[in-house]
């Protein structure tokens, strides 16, 4: 049993070095997430901004629409299916980095689902802060800046790593446009050794190690924010 | 900039704002001068918050002007934000930052908006924390203080602006009974500097005492206005009348 184990562990990960399928996947994964993660977070910044400024003041009633068109589309069609019209529709006819199109595709994807984060705890704020703010002389952005936004922050912040920790997993599918992250990276694996359990379990295994880390970070982060008040 | 004795600091001409249908203020004419203590009392739901908030657009009145040290401020061109540094307001539920300790409270506004140096901003409210005696709070947040407390300082943050004019939006309706005196001390010693303040409150005592004119305000406009004496002591208003005799009890 344990013998057989370490005879299978050798084919799959330590002969011709395929435990590099792994570790550059991984890389790519993390790439993907992280800079996916950047450009969702400033979409869904500027998106949250434009609705709940229309929701507080009635203005920006075309920015307001094209954004709900976006979080409609977005959050109403499947991400492979989003991450194959990106690469197939849009970039389909021009030679372009694999990783640069996740990013994008998930980056976009991401976005939404962070705005409405955002837009929930702007909205959260209770509005006698912002009338505090703006009795005092600041102006609008100035009181969203400096009064609103760091309380909304704090609020939604596990909220955000949950979409975090979902988009890590969900970059998993980017082998549907042959991208060779962590899923994928086993993936070949198995098809190399016909042995499925091991890449797939390492594979899982590494998704859940990050998971874990990531969560525990932002427990930390959160406890030391928590420690400022109440 | 102080308005005279001819040119009121604050001019409410034909004042008027819905709520949909319904007609909260109608067609309010009131001036405000330099040195007044003007109480506004009433049931609720007369629209004496609304009143007071529409003195600095908090609300945008449907009708009407609202002048301000010689400014149409309900001109649209004009810049609101630069006058409302001018006009403290203090809320019934004090609405400090609760993310700033005190010191920050107090000092962000000057900061950002007067271009106060930070130290320079420190001195300021350090002085007038000591007066309302909450000095060693400074580095305190909002959630650490008392009901008394948080609006004491809610006051100081206003006048850290160095205002013009203090509004003040029931000021006492949200705290426990034994903290009200505190929070009116602060309120009384500020009358006494000749602050030009307009208070709504439920407490009749404190305008007998402090106020020098009194207003009544009931469906939606001042039904009767004079000196506190004659207000309390010789209401001509029946529903003035009606309102006292359930308040005075």
């Amino acid at each position: 049993m344990w013998e057989s184990l370490k005879a299978r562990f050798i084919a799959n990960f330590l002969y011709k070095n395929q435990w590099k399928y792994i570790a550059d996947g991984l890389g790519i994964t993390l790439k993907v997430t992280l800079f996916a993660g950047l450009l969702g977070v400033a979409i869904g910044f500027l998106v949250a901004m434009v609705r709940s400024t229309h929701d507080k003041t009635g203005k920006l009633r075309i920015l307001n629409w094209v954004c709900n068109l976006y979080l409609t589309i977005i959050r109403g069609t499947p991400v492979v299916v989003q991450l194959l019209i990106i690469y197939f529709v849009v970039f389909g006819s021009v030679k372009i980095d694999k990783v640069l199109v996740a990013i994008m595709a998930f980056g976009i994807n991401s976005g939404a689902y962070v705005a409405e984060i955002f837009r929930s705890g702007i909205m959260s704020i209770d509005p006698g802060q912002f009338e505090a703010g703006r009795s005092l002389g600041f102006n609008y952005s100035q009181t969203m800046w400096y009064i609103i936004m760091p309380q909304a922050l704090k609020n939604v912040l596990p909220a955000l790593c949950n979409e975090f920790i979902a988009l890590l997993k969900e970059t998993s599918v980017g082998g549907y446009i042959a991208l060779q992250d962590l899923t994928k990276g086993g993936d070949i694996i198995r098809s190399l050794t016909y042995d499925a359990f091991m890449p797939l379990m390492a594979v899982a295994l590494i998704y859940l190690t990050l998971v874990v880390i990531f969560t525990e970070l932002v427990k930390l982060l959160e406890r030391r924010l928590r420690r400022s008040e109440r | 900039m102080n308005g005279n004795r001819t040119q009121p600091l604050i001019q409410v001409k034909n004042l008027g704002k819905n709520f949909g249908d319904m007609k909260v203020l109608k067609r309010i004419n009131v001036d405000i001068h330099q040195g007044d203590v003007v109480f506004v009392v009433g049931p609720s739901g007369s629209g004496k918050s609304t009143f007071l908030r529409c003195l600095n657009l908090l609300e945008e009145p449907t009708e009407g002007t609202i002048t301000f040290e010689g400014t149409d401020i309900t001109n649209p061109k004009t810049d609101i934000d630069k006058h409302r540094q001018k006009m403290g307001m203090v809320f019934q539920q004090f609405n400090l930052f609760p993310h700033m300790t005190i010191m920050k409270n107090l000092t962000i506004a000057p900061i950002k908006l007067q271009g106060k140096k930070p130290e320079e901003a420190r001195r300021t409210a350090m002085g007038l924390l000591k007066r309302v005696g909450l000095a060693d709070r400074a580095d305190a947040y909002p959630s650490q203080l008392s009901g008394g407390q948080k609006q004491r300082i809610a006051i100081v943050r206003a006048l850290c602006m160095k205002p013009d004019v203090m509004l003040f939006d029931e000021p006492t309706s949200a705290l426990d009974p034994e903290m009200v005196g505190e929070v009116l001390e602060v309120m009384r010693e500020l009358a006494r500097e000749k602050m030009t303040m307009v208070v709504v409150t439920h407490e009749m005592g404190f305008a007998k005492e402090v106020a020098t004119r009194v207003m009544f305000m009931d469906d939606g406009y001042f039904m009767e206005e004079n000196n506190p004496a004659d207000f309390f002591g010789h209401p001509q208003n029946e529903r003035l009348k009606s309102f006292l005799s359930k308040v005075l009890s």
